[in-house]
């Protein structure tokens, strides 16, 4: 089949590689070494995959590659970065907000970008915010800490 | 040891910040140049005669390597084992073949593997493979199964394969003895894993040809099932275990492995096989549904004099751990109640359902479901408080276990955990609008923590002291996520005086660790963890022993603290732990140890009345929850959680608390929302937006209360709490919709639909 050439940049960094029309961009971004984007899915119910593009969240799988052609993507990798990413991340650790750790990637990324847009929510609309991301292992009550103390640390 | 330095401390584990930064290479992050990739055909049909498999097609596609079926494989009829090194039989070894061989047996049954340059390749190939089945009639009720006459799923002259049982006193005069009788029947459902790691893995052969398994496995003992298959020596085949993003008793048995094995042996390259979502659901293994008979009497104080069940479980296509997890039910029947009189009747039955096998809590759950509803209501009739009446009757330390006659030695946290748990619950909710009513329920259970006696468990464990005061570990220990492997870093620190930064360990290796055993049955913080901590004191003793010379003072003056031998009770007076490590090594005393801890060991039971010994312990727990359930759309939502423990010793904290908070939410869907549908052998419910599992809008803040009674068997008092931790909330749930409603749910899981078609009997009626 026909492959067409996919350009985009990811955590501030130009990749360019040919993609056939059906890959997702979960696809595109594990073969290209962005192995944090997770795949539990692949139908967009987990969350595993979730990245920023444009300030939104995005399940990846759910999107094709070509259609993210010319944008800049943010992963797991990418969020920490920036100072609210590197606090989420310190905050999951410090409250064991860790478990297996499968879903993680795609959780920091949901709550950073939930976060910039919501700096100071409460408990219940964190974890609205971050029901599109299932967790198995946790019972997601430290994942709520680690977020909402963040969130606490925000409002000082 | 006076103060714990870094045991009993609330701290990040060891591999936390390799998992929030995305860096930790789960089975599915690797790969090799030139691997292929590996495609599973699988069976369209629950029952079927194959009348033959055409694999030309699919040969002669362009980049296809390998197509494999069943006269492919070696020794294609095996064994379900999990690690033991004791051989049992009695049917225990669960046959099942690694592809359909004449016949299938469940829908999603492995047939043919293809191993193709590319994904679509392989995809593509598994097309072209043409099986020709004639269906047969199959049975996907258990119960069914079980009568003369009925559909033989496998080649034997009976669906049963496990008969198991337990009695002791007189359960006529029981019932004779009892003021009010209560006779009914449970059912529980499918579940699956859901574990967000799917099965996956790649294997490769290297310079010496072994095969090599990178995978995510609980059992990284089952190289030897993977050679035996091929009919190679166990030495060349080498399993590489991988963190699993989630385990659950779903990584227990052989996922991948095997057809990796066989694609590697065969095309001499390395291949990669990742199971899709949907197979995960379809054709691995999955929670027992039970059918529960129980008669149970009390008399008027509250005291129960009787207990007679029948359990019944549907074991699916193969047998694989089916019967293992049938004489945890039955030695589970009675719960942790003091009853004089019981009779437990168990059977383990074959279906054309997909298989069951090991999940989280291992038959322990389901019983748990129908005593602790049927106690409920025996409060209810009695107008006793519902703990109260488990005071009246449960287990404390030196009374049996009503089922086996297992003596309980060591210290039993029972009513306390109940009581803590009940009042955790603290002031009731108000009711949040008209059509919602809340409700409270109460639940307690035991299960065990290590593996049945008769098993004869052990693990290895090597630390080593570094010249430069770093120390390496090497255990075979598998980690699905519950922190396993950090929990022996944190031992070795306490043990060695030395921060957990210091240390290195290097885990699930067949060819490097010494084999911890499984991590499954709750065992390795009791089992690896004596072993570790077996290892670090020999090591311990050698170096305080060294300083204790050059001291000049008795070594039971000396403690192992930051990274220096002190003199206890006077700290500036010190060695630095450095020149006790040259000293031992100028003189050629070792500082490195592997250690072996053995479980007690007893003899395989008489397994129509199992007495005495089964399990070398247990850990006892109590859950209670407050409801609201909507009366107009049968919804019921948990407004509060408490779950309480007697972990013995938390090791630590943070990791207990998540296994009990996880355990919690896990058994929550369990009682609620999660069901694997299957409609005559076909599940219909093949991904999350049908297999429902919480979500963190579901939940409530569960509040998890370790009680810390040092009683356990593990290091420092520990006892296990992995599948504890899940295995009594859904009746705590159950009752508390009674509480709220009236209703009592008798099969899980209690849906929405179900409750209004009880609440709404008169409407549905018309």
């Amino acid at each position: 089949m026909e492959e067409y050439k996919v350009e985009l940049t990811v955590n501030g960094e130009k990749i360019s590689s040919l993609a056939k029309p059906e890959e997702s961009l979960l696809k595109f971004l594990r073969r290209n070494g962005f192995t944090e984007v997770k795949c539990g899915c692949e139908k967009g119910e987990c969350g595993t995959c979730t990245v920023i593009i444009n300030k939104k969240t995005v399940k990846s799988c759910i999107m094709l590659a070509l259609q993210a052609s010319g944008k800049e993507i943010l992963t797991a990798k990418g969020v920490e970065k920036q100072e609210l990413g590197r606090k989420l991340q310190e905050s999951f650790v410090n409250t064991g907000a860790i478990q297996c750790g499968f879903c993680t990637p795609g959780i920091i990324v949901t709550a950073k970008n939930y976060l910039d847009q919501n700096p100071v929510p409460d408990r219940e609309e964190i974890k609205k915010a971050i029901s599109g991301n299932l967790c198995r292992c946790t019972g997601y009550k430290k994942i709520v800490d680690a977020i909402y103390d963040v969130a606490v640390e925000n409002q000082k | 040891m006076s103060e714990f330095k870094v045991v009993g401390k609330p701290m990040p584990r060891d591999d936390a910040w390799a998992k929030v930064r995305g860096e930790l290479k789960y089975a599915d992050d690797f790969s090799l140049p030139g691997m292929l990739y590996a495609k599973v055909l699988r069976s369209k049909y629950p029952a079927a005669k194959i009348i033959s498999i055409d694999t030309s097609k699919a040969k002669q596609l362009e980049g296809v390597r390998a197509v494999l079926t069943a006269k492919d494989v070696p020794h294609n009829e095996t064994v379900t084992r999990f690690g033991q090194s004791s051989e049992v039989g009695k049917g225990f070894e669960g046959l099942y073949r690694v592809l359909a061989d004449k016949k299938v047996r469940f829908m999603g049954e492995a047939v043919a593997l293809v191993a193709a340059d590319t994904e679509e390749i392989a995809e593509e190939a598994l097309d072209l493979i043409v099986v020709e089945y004639e269906p047969l009639p199959g049975v996907f009720d258990p119960v069914e199964a079980m009568k003369p006459g009925a559909y033989l799923v496998g080649e034997n002259g009976t669906n049963i394969i496990g008969d198991f049982g337990c009695s002791q006193g007189d359960i006529k005069k029981g019932f004779a003895e009892a003021d009010i009788i209560i006779e009914d029947a449970y059912q529980v459902s499918f579940v699956d894993h859901a574990y967000l790691e799917t099965e996956g893995g790649i294997s490769w052969i290297d310079d010496y040809g072994v095969i090599n398994i990178r995978v995510g496995s609980q059992v990284i003992e089952h190289f030897r099932d993977v050679a035996d298959v091929l009919g190679l020596p166990h030495n060349k085949v080498r399993y590489i275990g991988t963190m699993m993003g989630g385990g659950f008793g779903g990584k227990e048995d052989i996922t991948v492995e095997t057809y990796l094995a066989l694609l590697t042996w065969k095309t001499k390259k390395p291949v990669r096989l990742v199971y899709t979502r949907e197979e995960s659901i379809l054709c691995h293994s999955k929670r027992h549904p039970f059918v529960m008979k129980y008669r149970v009497g009390a008399k008027k104080d509250g005291k129960l004099v009787v207990l007679d069940a029948e359990l019944i479980s549907d074991a699916g296509a193969y047998p694989y751990l089916s019967p293992w997890v049938t004489l945890y039910a039955t030695v589970n029947a009675a719960g942790p109640y003091c009853i004089p009189n019981v009779r437990v009747k168990s059977y383990c039955v074959l279906t054309n359902n997909t298989f069951t096998s090991a999940n989280r809590g291992f038959g322990v759950p389901q019983p748990n479901v129908v005593y602790e509803s049927l106690i409920d209501e025996f409060a209810r009739k009695f107008n006793i408080d519902p703990l109260e009446i488990r005071r009246i009757n449960c287990l404390t330390t030196g009374k049996a276990l009503s089922t086996t006659g297992q003596v309980f030695k060591t210290h039993v946290a029972l009513p306390e955990v109940a009581e803590k748990a009940w009042a955790a619950l603290g002031e009731p909710a108000e009711c949040p609008d008209g059509n919602k009513k809340i409700g409270r329920g109460l639940a307690i259970g035991l299960m065990s923590y290590g593996r049945m006696t008769f098993l004869h468990d052990s693990s290895r464990s090597y630390v080593k002291l570094e010249s430069d005061g770093s120390v390496l570990i090497r255990s075979g220990i598998p980690d699905l996520g519950g922190g396993q492997v950090s929990m022996l870093c944190q031992i070795v620190a306490e043990e060695l005086g030395i921060p957990m930064s210091r240390i290195k360990i290097y885990y699930s290796d067949t060819a490097l660790t010494p084999l911890a055993g499984t991590t499954t049955a709750t065992r390795q913080t009791y089992m690896s963890g004596n072993a570790t901590l077996k290892a670090a004191r020999e090591i311990r003793k050698q170096v305080i022993n060294k300083a204790a010379e050059l001291l000049n003072v008795n070594p039971d003056k000396l403690d192992l603290v930051d990274e220096k031998v002190v003199v206890k009770y006077n700290r500036s007076e010190f060695l630095p732990l450095i020149q006790a490590i040259k000293a031992c090594n100028n003189a050629g005393v070792e500082l490195f140890c592997e250690a072996q801890f053995n479980a007690p060991f007893t003899i395989t039971p008489d397994l129509s009345n199992i007495r005495g010994m089964t399990f070398p312990d247990f850990t006892f727990g109590a859950q209670a929850v407050e409801v609201a359930v909507d009366t107009e759309t049968g919804q019921v939502e948990v407004l509060k959680l408490t779950t309480c423990y007697d972990v013995g010793k938390a090791i630590n904290p943070l990791s207990v608390e998540g296994q009990m908070e996880g355990g919690s939410i896990y058994g929550m869907g369990y009682a609620l929302t999660e069901e694997v549908i299957m409609e005559k052998g076909i599940t219909i419910t093949p991904s999350f937006a049908e297999y429902i599992i919480p979500t963190a809008a579901d939940v409530p803040d569960v509040k998890a209360i370790l009680v810390e009674s040092g009683g356990g068997l593990g290091p420092y008092g520990a006892k296990g709490i992995g599948e504890p931790s899940c295995s009594i909330i859904a009746p705590a749930i159950l009752n508390a919709i009674y509480d709220a409603v009236g209703i009592r749910i008798k099969s899980l899981p209690a849906t929405p639909e179900k409750i209004i078609r009880a609440l709404k009997k008169d409407y549905f009626k018309k």
